[in-house]
């Protein structure tokens, strides 16, 4: 069990760490993994320097700010699993002969997601480090709760991987468009998870959608955690304790894992009824 | 216990739904691939499957290597049905497809053969040892630390094959392995085709291919697969003793002026194909007996054809399948 993890987990994160941090072009690499989100930050902190001339708290800013940083993870992890898939298929024409081979689909993915986790982080931390030297966003990583810290990102990132599985095994299911998946659901999560405005400002009948979703609770727990608990934030989840959050985190991780674990199954059958393993999308 | 057969098909069928276009409603059609496919590889065998293109042999071996599920019937290989069991298959098996490019072009051949290995649990030097002996084979040595982007289609075709064969599987699948490959090359990956299955009695290979003396040279048996359907499977030299009673005859005929239609009705003609070709047409007649050329050549002289050259010669694959398909398999590929 272990050792069929390991043999194919190790290498999968390897693969991912090669093909998509490319070293042989470092500039290319670093315009792609910066500058992008760093500019779609700047949008907000434009906006938010508008606003906030009418006299909103400044430390509401630092506290969107780092959900939109972190947000970045959702399109790296989640998407991003997805899309391995997709360029194992279709770029690579490996996805067949990955399929083949005696390993788990699901664990090969985590291998990739934990590739794009690495690779994301290096744009989290530009964009949270651009925000402080630039922006004058006040964090203070003096003052941040570490280990709190590190025990809400892993469950994060666990939790974006299996929504990434979860993608992922749909996206091979797709006759048209199956790279717009990932990219879309990210996209629209964005506004059910708390990154830029509270969820309670949703429809009363869209907000069921944000208290389901793991990044709203994942948010709230990485900002806490950066910003120290007292410090400003939305009201939505200020009732909660840290513990309470902590364990719907959990509860979703979990749940979300075996739901991956269940789907992959389903639209694995799916897609191999369809034959569409080697398929390639009309793109 | 082991089982006998490396590869079993009972019943196997498979059918593709395909949207229709705009003007059919955009409804779904149904694509016959396979149909009522039995065949028996025993352990150790070289089968080879002959077909023209969209015979179904592709999808016959997706369904093998566990990539699609049948329509109907069930496939073992190993011993284990490849639709409930794939997890017990997989690690047995390998395969190989020609004429594309696959592989990730940021890694080097090494790299990219070594990561396969990881994923079949292959350890540090039996890895090591047999990318260098199997990169030796194919002449791959020298760019073993390239980058795969950098190399020809050819030469990731041959890492390819390397791949498919580094993790020693008990039986390999083989979709038309040499296409694209230049003559020579090709020679070399038959050789050594033949090389590793000859080397351990009980590896079974699965080759497909519509190049008939490829067929005819390197398999034990030989399926003849058209439209779906297994039409015969046997020896290369047993399906060519079939036609031994038979006189193929080759002519060369100029100007052909429309006998063809005549031929049909000839007594004594089997099957005859024509080539139309620069100046000449050329004809192979599949003949009951000898006598009957007698027939054939009254009808050109009648007609006014000018026969530049006849020829009798041995039967080939060729012959075999021209008997079964009533065409030959270039024929069947443009209708195909
Ligand atoms: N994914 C698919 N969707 C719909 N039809 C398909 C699909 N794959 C194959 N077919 C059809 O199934 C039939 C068999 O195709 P297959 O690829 O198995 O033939 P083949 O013998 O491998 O041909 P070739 O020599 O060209 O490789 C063909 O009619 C083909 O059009
Ligand atoms: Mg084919």
């Amino acid at each position: 069990m272990l050792r069929a993890f390991q043999r194919t987990f190790f290498p999968a994160a390897w693969l991912g760490w090669q093909v998509e941090s490319n070293w042989t072009d470092p500039l290319i690499f670093f315009v792609f993994s910066a500058l992008k989100p760093i500019a779609s930050v700047m949008i907000l902190v434009f906006m938010f320097n508008a606003v906030s001339r009418s006299g909103t708290d400044p430390a509401l800013y630092a506290y969107i700010y780092l959900g939109n940083a972190l947000y970045i993870y959702v399109g790296a992890i989640m998407a991003g699993t997805s899309y391995s898939i997709l360029d194992d298929r279709e770029r690579y024409r490996a996805l067949k002969y990955l399929y083949i081979a005696p390993i788990s689909i699901p664990v090969y993915l985590l291998g990739r997601a934990m590739a794009r986790f690495m690779t994301g982080t290096l744009a989290v931390g530009i964009t949270i480090a651009a925000g402080i030297v630039f922006f004058k966003v006040p964090i203070h990583p003096m003052r941040a709760n570490w280990p709190m810290f590190f025990a809400a990102l892993a469950l994060g990132v666990l939790c974006l991987a299996a929504m990434g599985i979860i993608l992922g095994s749909i996206t091979l299911t797709l006759r048209s468009e199956p790279w717009f998946l990932g990219e879309s659901v990210a996209s629209a999560l964005y506004l059910f998870s708390g990154a830029i405005f509270p969820i309670t400002l949703l429809p009363a009948t869209l907000q069921p959608i944000g208290f389901l979703m793991p990044m709203t609770y994942w948010l709230e727990l990485m900002r806490r955690a950066l910003l120290g608990s007292g410090s400003a934030s939305f009201p939505t989840l200020a009732a909660y304790s840290n513990a309470s959050l902590f364990g719907i985190l959990a509860a979703l991780t979990l749940g979300f894992g075996l739901l991956a674990f269940i789907l992959h199954r389903l639209f694995d059958r799916i897609a191999r009824d369809k034959g569409m393993i080697d398929a390639q999308s009309n793109f | 216990m082991k089982p006998e057969f490396a590869i079993h098909t009972e019943h196997l069928g498979r059918i593709y739904k395909v949207r229709g276009n705009r003007r059919e409603k955009r409804q779904l059609k149904e694509r016959v691939a396979l149909r009522d496919v039995n065949l028996q590889v025993p352990r150790g065998e070289f089968f080879g499957l002959l077909g023209p293109n969209g015979a179904g042999k592709t999808s016959l071996i997706k369904i093998l290597v566990t990539l699609l599920a049948p329509t109907t019937g069930r496939a073992l290989v190993a011993g284990h049905d490849v639709a409930k069991y794939p997890q017990s298959v997989r690690p047995l098996i390998n395969m190989v497809s020609g004429g594309e490019s696959s592989g990730y072009g940021l890694l080097t051949v090494r790299e990219n053969l070594w990561l396969f290995a990881q994923f079949y649990g292959m350890d540090y030097r039996t890895t090591r040892t047999r990318i260098d002996e199997l990169l030796e084979i194919v002449g791959l040595k020298d760019r073993a630390n390239t980058k795969t982007s950098d190399l020809s289609t050819g030469l990731r075709q041959k890492m390819n094959i390397v791949r498919g064969f580094l993790t020693d599987p008990h039986v390999i699948f083989l979709d038309e392995p040499t296409l694209g490959l230049d003559v020579g090359a090709s020679r070399d990956v038959r050789q050594f085709i033949r090389n590793w299955a000859a080397a351990k009695p009980e590896r079974t290979v699965l080759l497909t291919t519509h190049y008939m003396a490829e067929a005819d040279e390197l398999c034990d048996r030989v399926a003849i697969i058209n439209a779906g359907k297994v039409l015969d499977c046997d020896s290369p030299a047993n399906l060519k003793r079939r036609l031994q009673r038979e006189a193929i005859f080759h002519l060369e005929v100029s100007p052909l002026n429309g006998v063809v239609h005549g031929f049909e009705h000839l007594p004594g003609v089997r099957k005859f194909v024509h080539t139309p070709g620069d100046g000449k047409s050329e004809l192979e007649l599949i003949l009951e007996s000898d006598d009957a050329i007698g027939g054939v050549i009254n009808t050109l002289t009648t007609h006014r054809a000018r026969i530049l050259n006849l020829q009798k010669r041995e039967p080939t694959l060729e012959d075999v399948f021209v008997d079964l398909v009533g065409m030959s398999l270039a024929e069947a590929e443009k209708n195909g």
